[in-house]
């Protein structure tokens, strides 16, 4: 199987505080890949990290076998093109309506017809099932709507590779299983590869394929959400059985 | 852009503060420098930046003319009697001329205006910093900088010189109703009066340097903004010191400029 993402001995402190160490991982095409870890173990950092976002102190980063860390902003820019990132607020532009969010990377990358864009904003709405909040303003939507049109203007592209920090995070629990079902449709549906970094153990397994699993900034466990979930390992069992303590709760809350 | 590195101090209040002051004068310059590298290659942006002049102009509109109508107003009724204890009513309309073409209007829109729109940027771009706006915009390979930040620079600079050419007008409106009413004169002579006393090289200095102020309130709001932290606290900094920083730099600015233009267009 392809590699769509290398992480090689990946560091990055911030002052004296170290927060990944070495880290290295692959990610193979069409592989949903879930980071686990405690607050504060630097998920994020290692996303925005993929992204350039924030750069690593050491280590390199390869995406569709380019080495993001050695691109110039052109480059890195191109290679941008191809992925989308589903923020923890969703990050939606609030002086744009829902349309204009999602026409944004459509003007400024592609070359579409007005009519062509229209098409595609109205198709990828009718997947996140969100066709009347076209003309709405980010601040007329709830915390999952605009979960949902993150995610749309995130995939609207049809990226090869889907970043999400945090997806479900702040959602009911129906609210993020039907976040965390859409985004397993969508993966399936426009073949992307994800890296999920998120706490919630029921998003994970319906998505994941594969979970690692960070502590002290570097990659602890790796495997498939049983095998981490059924581990031996103090660590992850005291991780899980919170996870798992807390999922029950919902569930029979739910 | 990289943000200026950190650097630890004493918890002094005294210190910090002034360590803060340094930090932010090496950011401000770091970013101007970052402003002229990137404003001359493509995208240029340009319908980002008409639909900015459109919406600053609009927003300050109202404000800046019942400000200089009242500038125009209120100077024309104080010079009065000082003209007359000289003797010299007649140059009342030539005086209160110059001293709003030179200095009053140009100072008085940019201050005002550096209240209105600069804390509007810093809060604006701030937020959009807090709430990780801007980082979609960089991952979806758009440059923000050249989005958000040049745009409104750019907007900021050519709509202060615009505005403050209606403020001038404005204030001859004011100041011709305050002679009509302490001295009864007519309409021709005052317009022949003023026009007799300002020349060109009065307006052109006064109006070059709102290029610089409206630089200044752009690159102060937009560094502020652009580089705010610390969540809705941080947001709210940046548009209180983004006004405090701007309305203090067009000051200094301002005194260093009247020497240089006394010198450029001399006016004896």
């Amino acid at each position: 199987m392809k590699k769509v993402v290398e992480i090689n001995n990946v560091s990055k402190a911030f002052d004296s505080h170290v927060v990944l160490n070495d880290v290295s991982f692959n990610v193979e095409e069409g592989e949903n890949m879930v980071v686990f870890g405690q607050s504060g173990t630097g998920k994020s950092v290692l996303l925005k990290c993929i992204v350039r976002l924030l750069e690593p102190d050491s280590g390199e980063i390869f995406i569709d076998g380019k080495n993001v860390l050695s691109l110039n902003l052109k480059e890195l820019n191109d290679v941008r093109q191809n992925l989308g990132f589903l923020f923890q607020g969703a990050a939606l532009y609030d002086s744009m309506t829902v349309r204009e969010n999602l026409e944004f990377p459509l003007i400024r990358h592609f070359n579409f017809t007005p009519k062509e864009r229209e098409e595609k904003i109205k198709s990828v709405l009718e997947k996140v099932s969100l066709e009347e909040a076209i003309n709405k303003m980010p601040s007329e939507l709830s915390g999952g709507m605009k979960k949902r049109i993150g995610l749309a203007r995130s995939v609207i592209a049809e990226p090869k590779l889907m970043l999400y920090d945090e997806p479900t995070t702040g959602l009911d629990p129906i609210t993020s299983k039907e976040i965390s079902s859409l985004i397993l449709e969508l993966q399936k549906s426009l073949k992307m590869t994800s890296i999920i970094v998120t706490h919630d153990l029921l998003c994970a397994e319906i998505i994941a394929d594969r979970a690692i699993v960070l502590n002290n900034g570097i990659v602890q466990h790796e495997g498939s959400i049983e095998e981490l979930t059924s581990s031996s390992d103090p660590f992850l069992r005291n991780f899980f059985s919170h996870k798992i303590f807390e999922q029950q709760n919902r569930s029979s809350n739910v | 852009m990289k943000k200026p590195k950190t650097i630890k101090v004493n918890p002094n209040s005294y210190e910090k503060r002034l360590a803060e002051f340094f930090i932010m004068i090496a950011g401000l310059w770091q970013f101007q420098l970052q402003f002229l590298k990137q404003v001359f290659t493509p995208p240029y942006e340009i319908e980002q930046i008409r639909k900015h002049m459109d919406e600053l102009g609009i927003k300050t509109l109202p404000i800046v003319s019942v400000t200089g109508f009242i500038i125009g107003l209120v100077i024309t009724m104080q010079m009065h009697p000082v003209m007359v204890r000289f003797g010299a009513e007649a140059f009342l309309p030539g005086s209160v001329g110059i001293s709003i073409v030179r200095e009053l209007a140009p100072v008085i829109t940019a201050l005002i205006f550096a209240g209105r729109v600069s804390s509007g940027i810093g809060a604006e771009l701030g937020s959009m910093r807090v709430t990780e706006q801007i980082d979609a915009m960089e991952v979806s390979g758009v440059n923000p900088f050249k989005y958000l930040v040049i745009t409104r620079i750019f907007a900021c600079t050519f709509i202060l010189p615009i505005l403050t050419v209606y403020v001038i007008f404005i204030a001859f409106i004011g100041s011709y109703l305050a002679v009509v009413l302490v001295q009864n004169m007519n309409y021709q002579y005052y317009i022949d009066s003023v026009v007799a006393s300002v020349e060109f090289g009065d307006a052109i200095p006064g109006i070059l340097k709102t290029f610089v102020f409206g630089f200044i309130v752009g690159i102060v709001g937009t560094y502020k903004g652009y580089t705010a932290t610390n969540g809705t606290e941080g947001v709210g900094k940046a548009a209180t010191t983004a006004v405090v920083v701007s309305s203090l730099m067009i000051l200094i600015f301002d005194m260093v400029l009247v020497k240089v233009t006394l010198w450029l267009w001399p006016t004896v």
